[in-house]
């Protein structure tokens, strides 16, 4: 990755212009041309440094149901819980932290009704508690970083 | 909003993302069947109702260098949280603030937020930084680095199934 990719993925995060040639404000910018910059991202997702470029969905306007959830794991349990719960085609993504809560999981699921579902059946499958905490207010949503 | 077949078709469409062509928008109407101006008004109409919550590139922070991201957690009193989260929320390295009902006992805290840093002494720092400029100082906190990341993956919004409902998952910070 390069100083270019660097400031384009910093250009990008802010959003893709939804027009008819939405890379020509960035090649003008870095003096590419538009297939070289859709080129340069495809080499960046290609390597790993994006997970997506594209669109983010709101999972409860399209009906569906999201939440955060935690699990108290035993740690000679870690593995085989988590390769456990990371087989719940709702689980979108699985971090251990480093509290007595030490598995965190996002669940995303096609109707709000399923969430409390999912959670019963992690429960059953895990024989351990899962602590369900939706947002209940947002103050914000730019994940944005520096390259 | 209620989601048309062609919205369906299109959020279906765009679930391994943008083609990566100069027209991207004409190379996918190509696929469906829709002009290039029906695709851009969709879209722009998807986003400005909030379907679509961001549409940009997502960057996979561990592979940038951002090896320390936290969970940083307050029990802040319920008449504190909307202040205090407008504050988080003002702060160039917060990257999200939710409020988030307690669990008693196991987990007192109301107010969540996210820190990525390239170092977790930085991190840990910025905590102290957000802490103090949202006038949490004294109320219980937790700090929570994440240590392994197990499933990351894209959004999906998948084929439809057999009663028409389109089957789809999403990745993002709940």
């Amino acid at each position: 990755m390069d100083d270019l990719d660097r400031g384009l993925i910093n250009a990008l995060q802010d959003g893709i212009p939804i027009c008819e040639r939405p890379f020509a404000e960035a090649a003008m910018r870095f003096g590419l041309t538009e297939q070289e910059v859709a080129d340069r991202i495809a080499a960046l997702r290609e390597a790993g440094f994006l997970s997506r470029f594209g669109p983010m969905y709101d999972a409860v306007r399209l009906g569906g149901g999201l939440t955060l959830a935690a699990m108290a794991v035993p740690e000679e349990r870690f593995d085989e819980v988590a390769a456990t719960v990371d087989a719940f085609p709702e689980v979108a993504h699985n971090y251990a932290r480093d509290h007595a809560l030490n598995m965190w999981f996002v669940l995303a699921t096609e109707t709000p009704e399923r969430i409390g579902q999912a959670i019963a059946e992690i429960e059953e499958a895990t024989g351990l508690d899962v602590l369900d905490l939706p947002k209940e207010e947002e103050f914000f949503l730019s994940l944005r970083l520096e390259a | 909003m209620e989601l048309s077949t062609r919205d369906r078709a299109l959020l279906t469409a765009l679930e391994g993302g943008l083609p990566l062509v100069a027209r991207p928008y004409a190379a996918l109407g190509e696929r469906l069947g829709l002009s290039e101006g029906e695709v851009i008004a969709a879209l722009r109409r998807l986003t400005e109702s909030g379907v679509v919550k961001r549409f940009g590139v997502v960057v996979r922070h561990h592979e940038l260098g951002y090896r320390a991201n936290a969970m940083v957690v307050w029990d802040v009193p319920d008449d504190r949280i909307a202040e205090a989260g407008a504050r988080l929320s003002a702060l160039p390295f917060v990257t999200l603030c939710y409020r988030r009902p307690r669990r008693l006992p196991d987990w007192p805290y109301s107010l969540f937020c996210m820190i990525h840093g390239r170092e977790r002494a930085a991190v840990e720092a910025l905590a102290d930084e957000a802490t103090a400029k949202a006038e949490l100082s004294g109320l219980p906190r937790a700090t929570l680095f994440s240590q392994r990341r197990f499933k990351q993956r894209g959004a999906r919004y998948g084929a439809r199934d057999a009663e028409g409902r389109g089957r789809w998952t999403i990745s993002t910070a709940a």
